[in-house]
C-alpha cells in the first residue's frame, strides 16, 4: 500500500513537472507567434509605404517631366507614325 | 503505543476530568453556537461562490486578462490598372492627460520639439485642467518612437491611420479625401465609404507582469480590413485630360472648366477632371470653389450641344429627315416677342446642315414640330432633370422643367440649348446614345469587367447613325468644330457656346463646351470639355473646347491602342476653315 502509494505521488510529481513545462514551452512559442504576427503587420504596413511610394514616383506628370528634360523625349508627329497592317477580319475601317 | 506502568488510561469521554457536574444545556448551546457559525459560512461561501460569482470573476480575470482592439484599415482606391490613387498608413496621435503630466521644463522643450510646436503653447495644453487633450495627430511613426523613448508621465500614443493620395490634385475630385478620423469627406472617398470602411476586430489575452502578452483567452474576432476598390479611371488618360484642360484654362484666361472622358462601350468613366483643383494632402487653405466638382455638382446652359437631341426626335418622329431643307433666312425668327437669331444668317440649310453650321434658328423651326411633351420625354430619357446617382456628394439635376409649362418661345430656346440646365457628365452620357446605336449607357464608376450593359433605347439604330454622320460635318470643314479633327480618326462632335445667365439676364460671359467621340466608325470614347468664361478674346466652343478635345481624345485614343479609321493625314489648318462664320 505505502509503496503504491509513494509510486503514485511520484507519478503525480512528474505529471505536474510536465505540466509545467509545456506550459512554458506554449508560452514560449505563443511569443515567437506574437513576434511574427507583429513582422507580418509591420511588413504589410511596409507595402503600402513602399506602394505608396511607387505610384507617388510613377506619376505621370513626373513621368512626363522626366522623359521631356533629362531624355528630350517628345510625343512623335502623326506622320512620322508608322501604322502596323491590321490582321484579316480586325475592326471595321 | 506506549503503556506506563501505574497508570490506568481511559477513554477521553470517561476521563475523571469530565466528571464536572455541568448543566446539560451549556453543551447544546455550544452545539448550536457552532452549527450557527457553519451555517454562516456555508451561506456566505454560497453568496460569494454562486450568487457574486460573476463580479468576483470578473474582478480577479482583470488583474491579468486584457481586451485588445485589432485595427483594421481603410482599404485603398486604385485606378483600373491598380496604381494607388489613395492608400491609408499607420500614424501615431500623441496625447495627455494634464493633471498626471508633470513635466520640467526641459522635457517639455524636448517634447516641443519633436512634436514642432511652440513651447508656450505646449505648456499652456498641459496646464489645463482638461482631463485629455491631443498634444499631436497624425504624427510619423519614427517621431513617435523618439517622443515615446522621452518616457514622459502622462503622455500616451494612439495608433490611427492617415490617407495618402499620390495623384495629388490631378484626381482630387474623384478620389475626394477622408477627414482626420478615417471618416470619407468627398468624391470617391464618401460615395464608397461603407465599402472602404474596415471593421475592428479583437481578442482577450493574458498580460505577464511586463505587459507581454501570454495567452490568448476566449475567441479571437478578426479585424476587417475595408475593401480595396477598384475605379474604371485610367490615370494616364486622367492625366492627359487635366493637363490638357489646365493649359487650355491658362490660354484662355478662364475661370473654370472640367473634362469627362466615358467609354461609350461601357459606361466608364475613364477620366473627370476639374480646374481649379487642391491637393488632397494639403488641405490648409481651401476654398469652395477649388473642392467643388463642377463636372458633378454644377449646371450650365448647354447651347448648342443640345440640337442634336432636338433633331434626333424629329428624325424619329418622321417629322424631318436628314436631307428636308429648312429655311433659316433670314439668320432671325420671331417667336412672340421674343427673336431668335442666327450670328451670321444663313439661307436654305439641310436638317444636316444645320447640325453642321449650328443654326438656331433652323432648330427652332425644327423644334416647332414637335409637341412639347415628346421632347420633354426626350430630354428625360437621355437624363437631363434627373441626379446621375453615381454616389458623388452634391450630385445635382439640372434643370428641365415640365413640358406643361412651356410656352412655345422657351422650346424654341429649348431646342438649342437655353432655357435648360444640365451638367457636364449628364451632357457626356447623353450622347452616348449617338456614339452607341441609340440606348443611353449607365455610367460606372468602377471598373466594369462583364460585357457592356445594354442601356435604354433612346432612339432608333438607323436615327443614331444618321445624327452620328451629321456630328462629322460639324467637324470637318464648313462645320464650327474643325479644330476637334484629330489626323487618323474620324471624329464626330457638337460645339456649345452659351451665354451665362448673371443676374436673370445674359451677360457677355460665355460657357464654351464641345462634346464628341471617336472613332466615328465604331465609337469608343465620348470627351466633353467644359471652359467657364474663357476671358483671352476667343470664346467659341469651336475654338476654345474644340482643341482641348482633339488633343485629350487623340492621346487618349493612341493610349488605349485604338485602331485609326481613317488615312493618316495632316488636318486641314484652321485658317482654311470659315470658323467664325457660325455661331452656336
Amino acid at each position: 500500500m505505502a509503496r503504491l502509494n509513494v509510486f503514485l505521488l511520484l507519478a503525480v510529481v512528474i505529471c505536474s513537472l510536465g505540466v509545467v513545462t509545456s506550459q512554458h514551452k506554449a508560452r514560449q512559442l505563443f511569443q515567437a507567434l506574437e513576434v511574427q504576427q507583429e513582422r507580418a503587420r509591420q511588413l504589410e504596413v511596409e507595402f503600402g509605404q513602399l506602394q505608396l511610394e511607387l505610384s507617388t514616383w510613377g506619376t505621370a506628370p513626373r513621368i512626363e517631366k522626366i522623359a521631356v528634360e533629362k531624355l528630350g523625349m517628345h510625343t512623335p508627329e502623326i506622320e512620322a507614325l508608322p501604322l502596323a497592317a491590321k490582321p484579316a477580319g480586325g475592326a471595321s475601317r | 503505543m506506549m503503556r506506563f506502568k501505574g497508570k490506568v488510561s481511559h477513554k477521553f469521554a470517561e476521563s475523571p476530568l469530565l466528571e464536572l457536574r455541568m448543566p446539560p444545556w451549556r453543551s447544546r448551546l455550544m452545539a448550536l453556537l457552532i452549527l450557527g457559525s457553519f451555517v454562516v459560512l456555508i451561506g456566505r461561501a454560497f453568496y460569494l461562490q454562486i450568487v457574486n460569482t460573476d463580479f468576483l470573476q470578473e474582478k480577479g480575470e482583470s488583474r491579468y486578462r486584457r481586451d485588445i482592439e485589432i485595427t483594421a484599415s481603410r482599404g485603398r482606391i486604385a485606378d483600373r490598372h491598380g496604381d494607388v490613387l489613395a492608400i491609408s498608413t499607420p500614424m501615431k496621435s500623441i496625447w495627455a492627460v494634464p493633471p498626471a503630466a508633470t513635466l520640467t521644463a526641459e522635457q517639455t522643450r524636448q517634447l516641443a520639439e519633436l512634436l514642432e510646436t511652440n513651447v508656450q503653447q505646449l505648456a499652456r495644453k498641459l496646464d489645463g485642467e482638461r482631463p485629455f487633450v491631443f498634444l499631436g495627430r497624425q504624427i510619423p511613426p519614427a517621431v513617435a518612437e523618439r517622443v515615446a523613448a522621452l518616457k514622459l508621465p502622462g503622455i500616451g500614443q494612439d495608433k490611427e491611420y492617415r490617407r495618402f493620395y499620390p495623384t495629388g490634385e490631378m484626381t482630387a475630385h474623384m478620389v475626394g479625401f477622408t477627414g482626420v478620423d478615417d471618416k470619407g469627406l468627398e468624391g470617391v472617398e464618401l460615395a464608397f465609404h461603407g465599402q472602404l470602411l474596415g471593421q475592428p476586430g479583437s481578442r482577450s489575452v493574458i498580460k505577464d507582469r511586463r505587459g507581454q502578452i501570454v495567452e490568448d483567452v476566449g475567441s479571437i474576432k478578426p479585424p476587417q480590413d475595408g475593401q480595396d476598390i477598384r475605379l474604371a479611371l485610367d490615370s494616364k488618360i486622367q492625366y492627359l485630360a487635366y493637363s490638357h484642360l489646365k493649359q487650355a484654362i491658362a490660354d484662355n484666361k478662364a475661370q473654370a472648366g472640367g473634362v469627362v472622358v466615358l467609354d461609350a462601350r461601357s459606361g466608364e468613366i475613364l477620366a473627370l477632371a476639374n480646374w481649379p483643383t487642391y491637393n488632397p494632402n494639403n488641405r490648409e487653405s481651401l476654398t469652395g470653389s477649388q473642392l467643388r466638382n463642377r463636372a458633378v455638382t454644377d449646371t450650365f446652359e448647354p447651347g448648342s450641344t443640345l440640337k442634336p437631341f432636338t433633331i434626333a426626335q424629329a428624325m424619329e418622329s418622321g417629322k424631318v429627315r436628314f436631307d428636308t431643307i429648312i429655311n433659316c433666312a433670314p439668320g432671325r425668327l420671331s417667336i412672340g416677342k421674343a427673336t431668335i437669331s442666327d450670328a451670321h444668317p444663313h439661307g436654305a440649310l439641310t436638317v444636316a446642315q444645320v447640325i453642321q453650321k449650328s443654326s438656331n434658328v433652323g432648330a427652332a423651326k425644327i423644334a416647332a414640330m414637335l409637341p412639347s411633351q415628346k421632347m420633354w420625354e426626350m430630354f428625360d430619357a437621355v437624363g437631363f432633370g434627373q441626379v446621375p446617382r453615381l454616389g458623388f456628394p452634391g450630385e445635382v439635376s439640372g434643370r428641365l422643367r415640365p413640358w406643361k409649362t412651356w410656352k412655345p418661345i422657351e422650346q424654341a430656346t429649348m431646342a438649342y440649348g437655353h432655357g435648360i440646365s444640365v451638367s457636364l457628365i449628364q451632357l457626356a452620357r447623353a450622347y452616348s446614345v449617338f456614339a452607341r446605336d441609340g440606348d443611353l449607357v449607365p455610367l460606372s464608376l468602377t471598373r466594369v469587367d462583364s460585357p457592356a450593359p445594354r442601356g435604354m433605347q433612346v432612339f432608333s439604330p438607323q436615327t443614331a447613325r444618321e445624327v452620328r454622320a451629321m456630328l462629322e460635318m460639324a467637324v470637318q470643314p464648313g462645320g464650327t468644330a474643325p479644330k476637334a479633327q484629330i489626323p487618323g480618326y474620324r471624329v464626330a462632335g457638337k460645339t456649345g457656346t452659351a451665354h451665362k445667365l448673371s443676374g436673370g439676364r445674359y451677360a457677355n460671359k460665355y460657357v464654351s463646351s464641345f462634346v464628341g467621340f471617336a472613332p466615328a466608325s465604331e465609337p469608343r470614347l465620348i470627351v466633353a470639355v467644359m471652359i467657364d468664361e474663357a476671358a483671352a478674346g476667343q470664346y467659341y466652343g469651336g475654338l476654345v473646347a474644340a482643341p482641348v478635345f482633339a488633343a485629350v481624345m487623340s492621346s487618349a485614343l493612341r493610349t488605349l491602342g485604338v485602331a485609326p479609321d481613317a488615312p493618316l493625314e495632316v488636318a486641314p489648318g484652321p485658317t482654311k476653315s470659315p470658323i467664325l462664320k457660325a455661331r452656336f
